[in-house]
């Protein structure tokens, strides 16, 4: 050893592993502008698909007549429901369980619902012939309301299921109703309720709002008539998810259909679900042998694919004098729009929405969810949450703050009271979950300390006070959130996708030069995979970071996975590339003890290669094994570095953190401040801080959006009116809070790295927040619950009701 | 959100420009920054067979002072007012409303022009131009006029623009020396339209207003004047009662749409508090 060597640090830190802030791999491109999206791809010959759509929410379609279209020059081909049903794909199945119209079949169902399919030479001709389809309608009358669906009187939307009374969950009440689902012990339950000294009772309503991605949804499809293969390009969260439907719908080999995932504008689960601008590009370029470039707009893809939310959650909780809970009874009336094109996993038609009992110990439970039809377009995926966990989020902290304000006590002193305890996890929770680590008391601890929170509740008082003398028009609120997600998605033994197990996959191929490329079944939409998925190697194999490359979203060379959505990348992937590299790492160990020759115990991995026990000069780099691994392997051994991991993850991960937001009214025109915000996020390990705390950023932002403005608005006659980012509330740097961003660390006891996901929890954890904020700023007037979204005019609406303003 | 066809031409010439509207009539339209008409082009809700481009005219850019008078190029944008030292120091409130409309990019090609020919009653430049006491000159081939802002707006995009003309230039009256102003506009984020919004230009003297001019935007189909409420503040001290006289004077006249800004009654509700606060301002900065 001399100076020159370098110190344990120098080489922990020169491998960028886990715990390191490393810098995006992927922004380096990114920032240039040198990303590659989808609709950068631009093949030979290529032709542009676009779509009539219904201006009408219910309607029937009598006639569609393109004689005009096709003579507009440059429109090659007008397709119908009818072209459609030559190749059977006039409807499409969804990943609920429900079928889809393609192309509206004799009726539309939602206004901006795909009637007609253009295809021209460009997306000008393609716009000019959409004009020129005349398409003739029956308007019908429509259904808007959720609550009315099941209205003896009401329209039936779904002629195609009259008469089937059961569903893909069970048995259907009406011809408007999809499915009921129900978990938990009702009888028990019911008990409760009976002997319960202090009950609330609220119908808590989460609004539908959308993910809206800054790329929206797009595809290129390319058939090859010669050899018979189906290229698509498409903006896709779970491309081999996209390979095997494409397959079972257009009765394709599977082998000859390449699915191709470049880079991604964001996906927040609306690039999930299959649409019909892929089929229909894709049997354009059947039918005409060309490539088929389809690009949605902002206004179809705010209108028209998947939206998320819309569940209207009637909550009850009882509770001792004391603030004990005892019992939760919650009844959902979830609207899905016209198809049931959720995408949850296959057997659960609310998703996860049965961890709402969230992070209390509550000894019984009881859940039903209704799913009912509408004149909206379908939809319901995980806007940046795990399926539906958002929701039950929303619903248990909101409902928690109700009951915290029955009592009279602080919001925050009712949680620590009924917290799960450190001692008590793994927790089985009342409607069946296992809770895998938790330590809640220290978090909210942490985050009341941080924030002076007793001295923001004094400063409150003095406010109202205030108020009441006429010496100010403006309100304070603390909006208290403390959220325990479910996620990584899932165990085989729960969670399947159309039958496929929802495991997910890696594998790691070393280069003799000390370099290697990974590739993963998930897909990155702005994650950052690039750079922390090789972190995760670099610590558990001992090469650096910037040694390996990352890839994803081809599914001719990547493993086959089920995707990134519900925060499950790093729970189930992240765990296959800790398993990969293992194996990479036990190979290696039997190489450098061979090289070295002693026996492999008498080897420890440190750092960066395989070192002899008690010997410490006596080493052997993973580099200098990676060379090794292609020249002098031990005899028998096969040569080469390379593993692949399958992990099917033995559980859920469980994500937790408590939020505090503070909060400023002006009651005469309902314009509000928000002071501060507070985020305390315990994901377990942290493989990448700065990428946590990016991930948190936008997920608040998106929270604040939700939460205080952002909306996909129907008219009471089915029109929607929130088709622009002028109206459907994108907030900008502007109007964004300042975060302030803390963490607590419980690994995942089941997980190899004990890592347990974040990307999601902020906008699970920080909707809830905002909206207890607005809440309890008005509380002393006299309100119970104030629904979301809080927009000035409906904060100067809370205010007049009240009685606050003339 | 793809225009149809249309053809395009770039005029160097006042005259040439006009000829042109003459020439293709109807069907064709002026187009300065394009950030209104454009997006209509996109909906299609604007479908014009010719662009007549405005931005090979040199004579229609610039700020110069006349006399009592800034008269601003119909094609000077809004960020070049922002950048302006005689707009900032003649009439800071031209300076501050321009600085509300959307955002730098929209700032950068949005032109003076097209914000008060456009007749969105979303514009934020037609109330304040009514309030300032501006007049237009409109120019075709026939000759040239002076029509007086206030007299100019008849509806929503609906204006005294005639067929074959176009507008050159914005002349505004410098206001008097130590008078105090304020632009207040609540919207809902930076990019959007007012929920309301209320300009006012005012004199003080011996602690009471002197003069008094009032405008208001987006609550009508049309910018407003809100004459009694001005007339109902002039010598008084802007006591609360009075405030209250002016707001409601000001609501009395609003006929705002119900949009997701807000319901009619929030509308003109925040409307008179707009006035308020812009009175309040105004007369804090007067001296
Ligand atoms: C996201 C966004 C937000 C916006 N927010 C605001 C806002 O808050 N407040 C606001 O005031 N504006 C706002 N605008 C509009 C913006 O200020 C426009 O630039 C302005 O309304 C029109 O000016 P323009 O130069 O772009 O005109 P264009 O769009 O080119 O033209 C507008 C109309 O005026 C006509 N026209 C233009 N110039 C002349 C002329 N010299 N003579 C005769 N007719 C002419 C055109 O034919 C057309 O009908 C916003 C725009 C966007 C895109």
């Amino acid at each position: 050893m001399n100076d020159l060597t370098p110190t344990r640090e120098q080489r922990t830190a020169a491998l960028e592993g886990m715990g390191c802030k490393r810098k995006r791999v992927e922004d380096i491109r990114f920032t240039q502008g040198k990303g590659n999206y989808v609709d950068d791809v631009k093949l030979p010959g290529m032709l542009h698909g676009d779509f009539v759509r219904s201006p009408h929410p219910h309607a029937r379609v009598k006639k569609i007549d393109d004689s005009e279209a096709l003579k507009v020059p440059g429109v090659l081909a007008v397709i119908t429901a009818e072209t459609l049903k030559t190749v059977n794909l006039a409807w499409m199945p969804t990943l609920a369980g429900d079928v889809q119209m393609v192309l509206a079949d004799g009726k539309v169902l939602f206004q901006n619902q795909e009637v007609a399919f253009v295809v021209a030479t460009d997306r000008y001709a393609a716009d000019d012939g959409i004009n020129a389809v005349i398409v003739e309608y029956e308007p019908l009358a429509p259904l808007v309301d959720p609550f009315k669906a099941m209205d003896a009187n009401a329209p039936v939307l779904r002629e195609d299921l009259v008469g089937k009374m059961s569903g893909a969950h069970g048995p259907r009440k009406h011809d408007n109703h999809i499915f009921e689902w129900t978990v938990g012990d009702k009888e028990l339950t019911d008990a409760a309720f009976n002997k319960a000294e202090v009950k609330i009772k609220e119908m808590i309503s989460y609004h539908r709002t959308h993910p809206s991605p800054l790329e929206t949804c797009q595809c290129v499809c390319s058939f090859d008539k010669i050899k018979g293969e189906l290229t698509i390009y498409g903006t896709f969260q779970a491309p081999h998810v996209i390979r095997t439907v494409v397959a079972l719908i257009a009765k394709l080999p599977e082998h000859k259909i390449h699915v191709i995932a470049p880079d991604i504008g964001g996906g927040f689960g609306n690039k999930v679900g299959a649409y019909p601008g892929y089929i229909c590009a894709a049997v354009a370029s059947i039918v005409t042998g060309k490539p088929v470039k389809w690009v949605e707009d902002r206004i179809e893809n705010l209108t028209a694919t998947s939206f998320a939310r819309d569940y209207h959650m009637t909550t009850e909780i009882a509770a001792t004098k004391e603030g004990k809970v005892t019992g939760l009874r919650v009844h959902v009336l979830a609207d899905h729009g016209a198809f049931d094109a959720c995408a949850d996993p296959s057997k659960w038609p609310a998703g996860f929405f049965n961890i709402v009992t969230g992070s209390y110990d509550f000894p019984t439970a009881h859940l039903a969810v209704d799913g009912v039809y509408t004149n909206k377009a379908p939809g319901g995926v995980a806007y940046r949450c795990s399926f539906r966990v958002t929701e039950a989020a929303y619903c248990i902290e909101r409902a928690m703050d109700i009951l915290a304000q029955k009592l009279n006590m602080d919001p925050a002193e009712l949680r620590l009271k009924n917290f799960i305890k450190p001692e008590q996890f793994p927790y089985h929770s009342a409607l069946g979950w296992e809770y895998d680590s938790g330590d809640y008391h220290t978090a909210m601890r942490k985050m009341m300390e941080t924030t002076g929170y007793a001295a923001l509740r004094k400063e409150q008082a003095e406010k109202r006070a205030a108020f009441a003398r006429g010496e100010t028009r403006e309100i304070m609120g603390l909006g208290v959130s403390f959220f325990t997600e479910i996620v990584g998605a899932g165990p085989s033994k729960n969670c399947d996708i159309l039958g496929i197990a929802m495991f997910d996959s890696c594998e790691i191929r070393m280069h003799p030069t000390g370099a290697g490329i990974a590739r993963m079944g998930t897909k990155s939409q702005g994650q950052g995979h690039e750079t922390t998925w090789a972190q995760i190697i670099a610590t558990e194999i001992g090469i650096p970071a910037d040694n390996i490359m990352v890839e994803e979203g081809n599914t001719d060379t990547a493993p086959y996975g089920l995707g990134t959505y519900g925060s499950r990348s790093t729970p189930v992937a992240g765990a296959a590339i800790a398993m990969a590299a293992r194996k990479i790492k036990a190979k290696a160990q039997m190489i450098a003890a061979y090289k070295l020759e002693v026996h492999e115990d008498d080897l420890e991995f440190d750092i960066d290669g395989f070192r002899v026990k008690g010997l410490p000069e006596r080493f052997m780099s993973m580099k200098d094994i990676c060379w090794a691994a292609y020249n002098s392997v031990p005899p028998g051994m096969e040569p080469g570095l390379e593993a692949v991991s399958y992990y099917d993850p033995p559980n859920m991960t469980y994500p937790f953190g408590a939020y505090l937001c503070v909060m400023d009214i002006d009651v005469d025109t309902g314009v509000y401040k928000v002071r501060r915000f507070y985020a305390l996020d315990d994901c377990g390990t942290r493989i990448n801080p700065m990428i946590i705390e990016g991930q948190v950023h936008g997920g608040l932002t998106e929270a604040f959006a939700i939460a205080m403005g952002q909306e996909i608005r129907y008219d009471d006659v089915g029109n929607v009116v929130t088709g622009s980012f002028m109206d459907f509330f994108m907030p900008t740097a502007v109007e964004t809070p300042h975060w302030e961003t803390d963490f607590t660390v419980t690994p995942s006891p089941h997980h190899p790295i004990g890592a347990k996901g974040v990307g999601e929890s902020p906008n699970v954890g920080g909707v809830p927040a905002f909206s207890n904020a607005v809440n309890d700023a008005f509380s002393f007037l006299g309100s119970t619950h104030i629904q979301m979204p809080h927009d000035f005019w409906r904060n100067w609406k809370a205010a007049k009701d009240l009685g606050a303003v003339a | 959100m793809i225009p149809g066809s249309f053809s395009y031409h770039r005029p160097a010439s006042v005259a040439d420009a006009v000829k042109l509207l003459a020439d293709l009539g109807e069907d064709a339209r002026p187009l300065a920054g394009g950030h209104s008409l454009v997006p209509m082009m996109k909906l299609r809700l604007a479908t014009p067979a010719h662009l007549i481009d405005l931005h090979g005219i040199a004579a229609l850019k610039g700020i110069r002072r006349d006399g009592q008078n800034l008269v601003i190029g119909a094609m000077t944008t809004q960020h070049e007012l922002l950048a302006s030292d005689d707009v900032a120091k003649a009439m800071p409130i031209l300076h501050e409303a321009a600085l509300l409309i959307a955002d730098p990019q929209v700032r950068y090609r949005g032109t003076i022009g097209g914000n008060v020919a456009n007749g969105d009653p979303g514009n934020d430049m037609p109330a304040l131009m009514m309030t300032l006491g501006a007049s237009y000159r409109l120019e075709s081939a026939g000759g040239a006029r002076d029509v007086a802002a206030a007299d100019f707006y008849q509806g929503a995009y609906f204006t005294a623009l005639e067929p074959g003309e176009i507008l050159t230039s914005v002349s505004v009256p410098v206001p008097a020396a130590g008078h105090g102003s304020a632009y207040e506009k609540l919207k809902r984020k930076v990019g959007d339209y007012a929920t309301a919004a209320a300009a006012v230009v005012l004199t003080m003297s011996g602690g009471k207003v002197a003069t008094c001019s009032i405008g208001l935007t987006n609550v009508h189909e049309t910018p407003l004047l809100a004459t009694d409420a001005a007339n109902a503040v002039i010598g008084t001290s802007l006591d609360a009662a009075t405030l209250k006289r002016a707001a409601a004077a000001a609501e009395a006249i609003m006929a705002p749409a119900a949009d997701a800004r807000g319901p009619v009654e929030y509308r003109k509700h925040v409307g008179g508090i707009m006035v308020t606060r812009a009175l309040q301002r105004a007369a804090a900065v007067a001296k």
